[in-house]
């Protein structure tokens, strides 16, 4: 572990004046990943900046509709905020598949935002990474790639973004409030992250001295018919291989519109407007499901040993928007998938 | 006047070092504090192979409060001979030598350790460290290595002499079943971190405390090793967070405080990370060939069991996975063969059920594949082949109560009610499976010394080197010795985890409690003699006359047998003899025993399967255990539970993962090695059947640390099957491979 020295924000403003003056330092908020990055030397920040004492911590309705989510916010007290399991549910079952009680008590949603992968690689320094030092090569693409991405991959990079609220965010079109020097700015969670392509040491369009502030949820929360369905190895505290958030507005056993996100595939939450836009109007049945789900994947490419995700993403695909379409989603307790 | 008849053995008694335990009173290894404490950081190689040229320390020795960074060019003298490495239970070979020389084994082996006045400096100067190495090429690839593999060397381990002719017999039988069976490697990963803090006392006399699962092991490891008069080394371990065979041989950690502190002058602690500890020792990964032939009516007429397990370049590990087959099932025919693939690895070790976890799993599943062929009940068909002799010896069993496991634990499960064909039952969606599997271990004792002190106040304190690696030893040794010399509970304590104290073996194989309660009522024993003595010494004696064989003790007193009425108080017969205590020193071999003796089970699990995604659940464990006596109720089933916690994770979870292009092990941290959590585990119901056994030993004390987990990965696999009709031959069976 590498030294570092600390300092407190006072005020958003005091965090962006005080990144921008010191390159390389950090935001600290719960700490859950970039403390454990620190430990083992991935992640080497001369200075954190800690923000957790920040006031950013209120969900508030907005005017309208909507839903304004302070970016401090600890991920189990959103999970349990009433307008999020009103409004909001698929969120709120996002995070609660995501990793364990005492975690989700400390991580922030916008520490969550900015989760780096868990590809093995990624964290031994012993073997080359382009994410660690771009340019070093990929140990993955032909290594232990079980768990790496199916879509959207580069020569560069195979990582999968690890987040589960990021999969229902950007199934319900978040958008992130960011705060810079001069000026704030809002961007589409699902142009939040970006695919790894030449530069995988990039994992958001975050610039290094941009402070997250708040997630914004548009009003249609589709909480009638939601679900989220996370596919993991042990049937709690574990990445995904392949989890869906799905989303329907229905009428009647028509689809009015229909939104899918995938993670664990792809170096950012995985979402296609045109799967979406086919799926408009017509009727929410197996058949729709199967013809989205092979569309979602028709592009997904396998690595040596993560062939099975294409076939599995596809089924939980479907079963996620069988799922919502019944009105009967995912327990995030009993493990039984329904 | 009557007697209460003993009541503390086999009793439900809760741990006596519970409460030191959660009120942190218990201190383990890194825990013990010194003035000058120095703290040591270890630097592990890079490469898998090779030869290090070079490593630049003048970075990490400018850090604040860096002491000193050891490597193999200053270390201090450590001897040259392999002979002082081998450790008690050391494998064929050359064992590894922690900072010896240039040369590097294995990815993850020690190169330095930065000694530092606190953990932090020590941690940031490592990151220092500039090391040149000459890379040579390496091998990790067990499965590549397959058909290079070399027969194991005959030894202790090797596989048992084959009976009949197998070839012929498999040849003629009408029904036979041919697979190969995969288990990947595994790390035990127990809770607590190795850690050594190395002490100097005044005279110069080092005391250190280790994790580790034997005490007086260690002690003549390092007095090996260093060269030390054993009178000036003591070996701490009075509590230790976990092993399961981890810490039968002397870790690197121990070494290195060792180093430091005579390095140094000064006290000295090294504590290992998580992921250094993957690279302690591991179940080797292993390939195992099963052939079965047999009659139409299930009658087993021929085994052949091979297995090819991995080790490393310098030492030969292996455990007899193949002898199981031979052992457990009534067959005439029966050959075995073993080999090993020499790869760039640390040495692999013994994990709970070293042999008997990974090779009763290949052989349960072959049996249920056999069972499937015959269509025979999985039940019956061991049934049909139940073996009242030891199939090697020929030696009938000291007891064998497997009968009852089956029994009882299929009346448990509700095993009747199963639905003879695969996938023949489900619940809505899901798929259930219901399978069995019999698991065996050893019943062994040990030599082991126990020394007892009676206080005239009514106390005892029981001494012997043995650990308690967090399987309940205090309780036990507690409860013999308050049961043999007639005292409360309460008033008996216990010393164990200290190299000066009576002999003891390691603490494995699930031989300490049969050997220390036994070695516990022997030495007791003598103390109860002693105590006649004195009280036949007082002026008109209740006792006199009587024989050490006519009188027990019990509520405080030495007690007439044939008239509970004819008593004298202990504390009488010590002050009267103007003694304050009496001190008793036993040490209790075990002959060979006579008779074949093992512990057996029946295991049976329940999976649901989501067939379209591949998840799978076990719902229900039911393991019915015949283990001679139960000397705690409480202790014994948690054990038994761990066990099956255990083979949930092997059956469905665990796997060490090695990329060989690197040689490293990549999931080194209990986030990506997947152990079972909470909601993987459901129903576990342990039983534990009637097993009197009055020749194995006076107690008739088998052990059981092992036994839990034997049978569970096969009765899971075997009920994976069950539900969906797929047999899934490598582990862990994970959803991926239940798909494709």
């Amino acid at each position: 572990m590498i030294n570092f020295d600390y300092v407190r924000a006072t005020s958003a403003a005091d965090a962006v004046s005080r990144i921008a003056a010191f390159p390389g330092a950090k935001f600290i908020a719960g700490g859950t990943n970039l403390v454990d990055l620190m430990k083992e030397d991935v992640e080497r920040p001369p200075r954190l900046i800690d923000i957790s004492r920040l006031p950013l911590n209120r969900v508030e309705d907005i005017q309208g509709g909507g839903l304004r989510i302070g970016a401090l916010i600890a991920n189990a007290d959103l999970a349990g905020a009433p307008p999020v399991a009103q409004r909001y549910p698929l969120l709120g079952d996002a995070l609660r598949a995501g990793a364990s009680g005492q975690l989700r008590n400390m991580a922030s949603v916008g520490g969550n935002l900015m989760q780096r992968t868990r590809c093995c690689y990624f964290y031994d320094l012993a073997t080359p990474c382009n994410k660690r030092r771009p340019g070093d090569g990929c140990s993955a693409r032909d290594g232990l790639n079980r768990a790496h991405a199916i879509l959207g991959a580069s020569v560069a990079c195979v990582a999968t973004h690890p987040s589960d609220m990021c999969v229902a965010l950007a199934a319900l079109d978040a958008i992130v409030h960011v705060r810079g020097p001069t000026e704030g700015r809002a961007l589409a969670l699902t142009d939040f992250h970006r695919l790894p392509g030449d530069t995988p040491d990039r994992d958001t369009n975050l610039e290094p001295d941009e402070l997250i502030t708040a997630v914004e949820l548009p009003p249609k929360g589709f909480a009638e018919h939601y679900s989220y369905l996370k596919i993991r190895d042990r049937l709690s505290y574990a990445f995904a291989l392949v989890s869906v958030a799905a989303a329907l507005d229905l009428d009647g056993d028509r689809i009015r519109e229909a939104r899918i996100a995938l993670g664990g595939v792809a170096h950012k939450p995985w979402r296609d407007a045109r799967v979406e836009d086919a799926m408009r109007g017509e009727p929410a049945n197996a058949a729709t499901f199967g013809a989205a789900a092979q569309a979602l994947l028709r592009d997904a490419r396998a690595l040596a040993h993560n062939a099975f995700k294409i076939d599995l993403a596809a089924r939980t695909v479907v079963r996620a928007l069988t799922q919502a379409a019944r009105g009967t989603p995912q327990s995030q307790t009993d493990k039984r998938i329904g | 006047m009557s007697l209460s008849a003993p009541t503390c053995i086999g009793a439900s008694v809760s741990r006596i070092d519970g409460p030191a335990k959660v009120t942190g009173a218990a201190k383990y290894a890194a825990e013990y504090v010194a003035p000058d404490l120095a703290h040591g950081y270890v630097v592990t190689s890079r490469i898998a192979r090779g030869r290090i040229r070079r490593i630049d320390v003048s970075r990490a020795r400018r850090v604040a409060g860096v002491i000193d960074v050891l490597t193999h060019d200053n270390r201090p003298q450590m001897a040259a001979q392999d002979d002082a490495y081998r450790d008690d239970v050391a494998p064929e070979g050359a064992p590894f030598r922690p900072l010896y020389n240039d040369r590097i084994l294995f990815s993850g082996q020690p190169i330095a350790v930065v000694l530092a006045e606190d953990p932090e400096a020590a941690r940031f100067a490592a990151t220092l460290l500039g090391v040149d190495y000459d890379e040579e090429p390496h091998v990790t690839d067990f499965l590549g290595q397959r058909d290079a593999a070399v027969a194991a060397p005959k030894g202790a381990f090797g596989p048992p002499p084959a009976r009949g002719s197998v070839e012929t017999a498999l040849e003629a039988a009408p029904v036979r079943h041919d697979a190969d069976y995969y288990v990947p490697a595994e790390t035990h990963n127990p809770m607590e971190l190795y850690a050594t803090t190395a002490i100097w006392d005044a005279d110069g006399r080092l005391t250190v405390y280790d994790k580790t699962q034997g005490v007086q092991n260690a002690h003549t490891y390092l007095c090996g090793v260093f060269g030390l008069k054993p009178e000036d080394l003591r070996v701490m371990s009075p509590y230790m967070g976990g092993g399961f065979g981890s810490g039968l041989r002397p870790q690197y950690q121990v070494v290195l405080a060792v180093l430091a502190a005579k390095a140094l002058r000064r006290p000295a602690r090294v504590v290992l990370t998580r992921a250094q500890m993957f690279e302690l020792g591991y179940r080797p990964a292993m390939i195992q060939r099963i052939s079965l032939g047999a009659d139409a009516d299930g009658t087993l007429r021929a085994i052949a069991h091979d297995a090819v397990t991995m080790t490393s370049r310098y030492e030969d590990f292996y455990r007899q996975e193949t002898g199981w087959s031979g052992l457990l099932y009534a067959c005439a025919n029966a050959s075995y063969a073993h080999r090993l693939a020499r790869l760039d690895l640390p040495t692999p070790c013994d994990m709970r059920a070293p042999s008997a976890a990974t090779g009763v799993y290949a052989l349960e599943c072959a049996m249920d594949e056999l069972a499937v062929a015959l269509n025979m009940d999985p039940i019956a068909l061991r049934l049909k082949n139940y073996s009242e002799r030891d199939q090697h010896s020929g030696d009938p069993y000291s007891s064998k109560n497997l009968r009852a496991c089956y029994e009882q634990g299929a009346e448990a499960f509700g095993w009747a009610g199963r639905a003879p064909e695969p996938r023949a039952m489900r619940d809505g969606d899901e798929l259930i499976g219901w399978g069995m599997a019999t698991g065996v271990w050893e019943a062994l004792q040990m030599s082991i010394g126990v020394r007892i002190v009676l206080s005239a106040n009514g106390h005892a304190e029981v001494s012997c080197a043995t650990s308690d690696i967090g399987t309940g030893t205090y309780t036990i040794m507690a409860q013999v010795a308050a049961d043999m010399l007639g005292l409360p509970l309460q008033d008996i304590s216990i010393r164990l985890g200290d190299s000066t104290l009576p002999r003891s073996p390691v603490e494995g194989g699930s031989w300490i409690a049969a050997s220390v309660a036994n070695g516990i009522a022997a030495t007791a024993d003598a103390i109860r003699a002693d105590v006649l003595r004195l009280a036949q010494g007082l002026p008109h004696a209740p006792l006199a006359g009587a024989g050490p064989d006519d009188v027990e003790l019990a509520e405080g007193c030495v007690v007439s047998r044939a008239d509970p009425s004819r008593r004298t108080p202990i504390a009488d017969a010590l002050r009267h003899a103007r003694l304050e205590r009496i001190e008793r020193e036993h040490l209790t071999e075990f002959a060979a025993p006579k008779l074949a003796h093992n512990t057996h089970s029946a295991v049976f699990a329940e999976v649901r399967i989501d067939e379209d995604l591949g998840l799978i659940r076990v719902t229900r464990v039911v393991s019915a255990v015949a283990a001679g006596r139960i000397l705690n109720a409480k202790t014994a089933r948690s054990q038994i539970m761990g066990g099956v916690v255990w083979g949930v994770g092997m059956a469905l979870h665990e796997e060490t993962l090695i990329d060989p292009a690197f040689g490293r092990i990549m999931n080194a941290n209990i986030a990506d090695y997947h152990v079972p959590v909470n909601a993987d585990i459901h129903d576990i119901e342990v039983i534990f059947v009637d097993e009197p056994d009055a020749e194995i030993n006076h107690l008739g004390v088998k052990g059981l640390g092992e036994i839990g987990i034997v049978g569970v990965a096969a009765a899971i696999a075997n009920a994976v099957y069950h539900a969906t009709g797929t047999r899934v031959r490598d582990l862990p069976i994970t959803l991926d491979k239940l798909r494709r």
